[in-house]
């Protein structure tokens, strides 16, 4: 496996960047992002619940009826029977507590900003797609392309994931209790996956930045990954997002694998380093 | 983007007509030009099954030339004739929509020999010849294909399924899936995704004398399973084969008499979620096709990259 040290990246301090928090965070205030609600935001009281019955409901009318119930001030939706339905869940702008009594198709919680979701059972592909902001627990397996294009937030499965995981990421964190398949991370720019088991072949194909813990075996790296160095900071960091993950699993932190960017691909090569902090 | 679904009982039959009608129904928005299914039922007393068409299903939507429909008749008079020919004996034929038959035979000679004879008729295609393979497709989704040819009370072990979405080749019967592993007895296939060296294989394959009906490309792994079993590999080994001689994206089910197996590309680009339990597997491209058969709570995942797994009946 290549290493990172002695790499002209290494020079350039990109990866020591991730580590102090050059994330999506640093360029919001937390305060400001605290107190940012969108036009159409509810005020909502959490502990005002209710249920959704998706037994015979289209995801659409799932949606809306979401939407409704936000507008009429519920902070804790509870949705029964959902059926593995795509795309329910997707598009919520708003503080909310929801919760999914079974698993979800295709595109579940896509396009989030703010809830806090947990789902029970399983995940198709492209769960909280483009998510924003918020935490979305799954507790059994992911299919493919989970956390595609996230932002900001945490995703976490408590299970298995499929492959590309943290597909073109640009934010955020996903934590993956047990094995993940092909290509997780391709592509990914910003943010943190750690997967607590094995990774399937070309992990981190192309990434651009970012940092990927793998606590398992590795079956191959892609191109321009490269191991780096566990550091303590990674180390406290890592207890505390697993804690925050509700994954109750003796981790030997310090053993885990790091990956990051060789950054030697073309797009490093033929830009100056300020326009190369500017591309990523 | 393509539906493939398919269902395997441990040990026992069941409705697997009804069960695999309700998972592609399912599956219709992934493909909603035409729907088949490959059931494997009880058999007809150690006799062929023979399901064929001689013409194909033309209305409004498809790729199909019209024909006149007096000609069906004639045809199938032609393939009577042509099974009398071989010495094999019809036990009972049925019609079951003007253009597509069922008969249940009797036959001890080669079946390629059989299967030639009756495809040398104008317009004639074998969709299955096996003892316990029955393999249906048409125009429409699952429902309308499943009236059609009645087969909601189809009593089998197991059985896979396709919701077609053309893409590469006609909207017609004959490039539905799935497809019969000719002139191999009970052996289905099922795919979804596409293969770019469709080509160079069937090239290669057609030099060893082994036919294609359709210019689908997902016809090629059947006729490439054929060309393995007929080599002598089982079906595992044959299966691994594919990943490496097919090149493209791609998930894809094949059914023999008493096994059902999956392959997923080293890619892993195309989905396939799987439900295993002591006394069946269900598998389909989306869960809601399996929840559509289990609506209880379940354990379902993904099977990775490069993965082969069959089951037994």
């Amino acid at each position: 496996m290549a290493s990172i040290k002695g790499h002209k990246s290494s020079e350039m301090g990109l990866h020591e960047e991730v580590l102090t928090g050059r994330t999506q965070q640093v360029f919001f205030n937390p305060e400001e992002s605290e107190n940012f609600f969108y036009h159409d935001a509810y005020d909502v009281d959490f502990n005002k619940r209710t249920e959704i019955d998706a037994k015979d409901i289209e995801c659409l009318d799932i949606n809306r009826k979401i939407k409704e119930l936000m507008s009429q001030g519920y902070g804790t939706i509870v949705i029964k029977n959902p059926g593995s339905k795509h795309s329910i869940g997707v598009g919520i702008l708003n503080k909310l507590n929801l919760i999914v009594e079974g698993s979800l198709g295709y595109f579940g919680i896509g396009s989030v900003d703010g809830p806090n979701v947990r789902i029970s059972g399983r995940v198709g592909w492209s769960c909280a797609e483009n998510m924003m902001a918020g935490k979305v627990v799954v507790e059994k397996n992911a299919g493919s392309c989970f956390g595609a294009a996230i932002r900001g937030g945490d995703l976490i499965c408590k299970g298995s994931v499929g492959a590309r995981s943290g597909i073109d990421m640009k934010g955020g964190t996903i934590i993956v209790g047990g094995d993940a398949g092909a290509f997780t991370g391709f592509m990914m720019q910003r943010g943190r996956i750690v997967i607590l088991g094995d990774v399937g072949p070309n992990l981190a194909d192309s990434l651009y930045d970012g940092t990927i813990f793998v606590g398992g075996n590795i079956k191959s790296l892609g191109a321009d990954a490269v191991e780096a160095e566990m550091t303590d900071l990674d180390v406290d960091w890592l207890k505390r997002k697993l804690k925050v993950a509700e994954i109750d699993k003796k981790v030997d932190f310090k053993k885990m694998t790091k990956i990051v960017s060789g950054k030697k691909l073309w797009n490093y090569d033929n830009l100056e380093p300020s326009e190369r902090k500017g591309a990523i | 983007m393509c539906g493939i679904a398919g269902i395997i009982h441990r040990g026992k039959s069941n409705n697997v007509g009804g069960e695999m009608q309700k998972m592609l129904q399912s599956l219709k928005h992934r493909g909603p030009d035409s729907t088949g299914y490959a059931l494997y039922g009880e058999g007809e007393s150690n006799n062929y099954i023979l399901r064929y068409k001689v013409g194909e299903n033309v209305k409004e939507g498809t790729t199909a030339v019209k024909e006149d429909p007096s000609v069906y008749a004639a045809r199938r008079k032609e393939v009577d004739k042509k099974i009398n020919e071989v010495g094999a004996t019809i036990h009972n034929d049925e019609k079951i929509t003007e253009y597509s038959f069922r008969y249940v035979i009797s036959y001890d000679g080669d079946l390629l020999d059989l299967a030639k004879k009756i495809e040398s008729v104008e317009e004639t295609e074998i969709q299955s010849l096996g003892k316990s393979l029955e393999l249906i497709k048409d125009i429409g989704d699952a429902s309308v294909v499943a009236d059609q040819y009645s087969l909601n009370q189809f009593s089998g072990t197991h059985g896979i399924g396709h919701t077609r979405m053309a893409t590469e080749s006609g909207v017609d019967i004959r490039s539905a899936h799935p497809y019969w592993a000719y002139p191999f007895s009970d052996v289905s296939v099922v795919h979804n995704g596409q293969l770019t060296n469709y080509w160079n294989n069937r090239r290669a394959l057609e030099a060893k004398g082994m036919r294609f009906l359709s210019s689908c490309d997902s016809e090629l792994i059947a006729v490439y399973l054929a060309d393995k079993i007929r080599e002598g590999m089982d079906l595992e080994e044959a299966m691994k084969g594919s990943l490496e001689h097919l090149d493209g994206v791609f998930t894809y089910l094949v059914a023999t008499k008493d096994k059902l197996g999956m392959a997923k590309d080293t890619m892993a680009a195309k989905p396939m979620v799987l439900y295993e339990s002591d006394d069946l597997v269900a598998l389909a491209s989306e869960e809601v096709a399996i929840r559509s058969v289990m609506p209880t709570e379940i354990d379902t995942y993904d099977p990775y990259e490069g993965e082969v797994k069959v089951w037994q009946a």
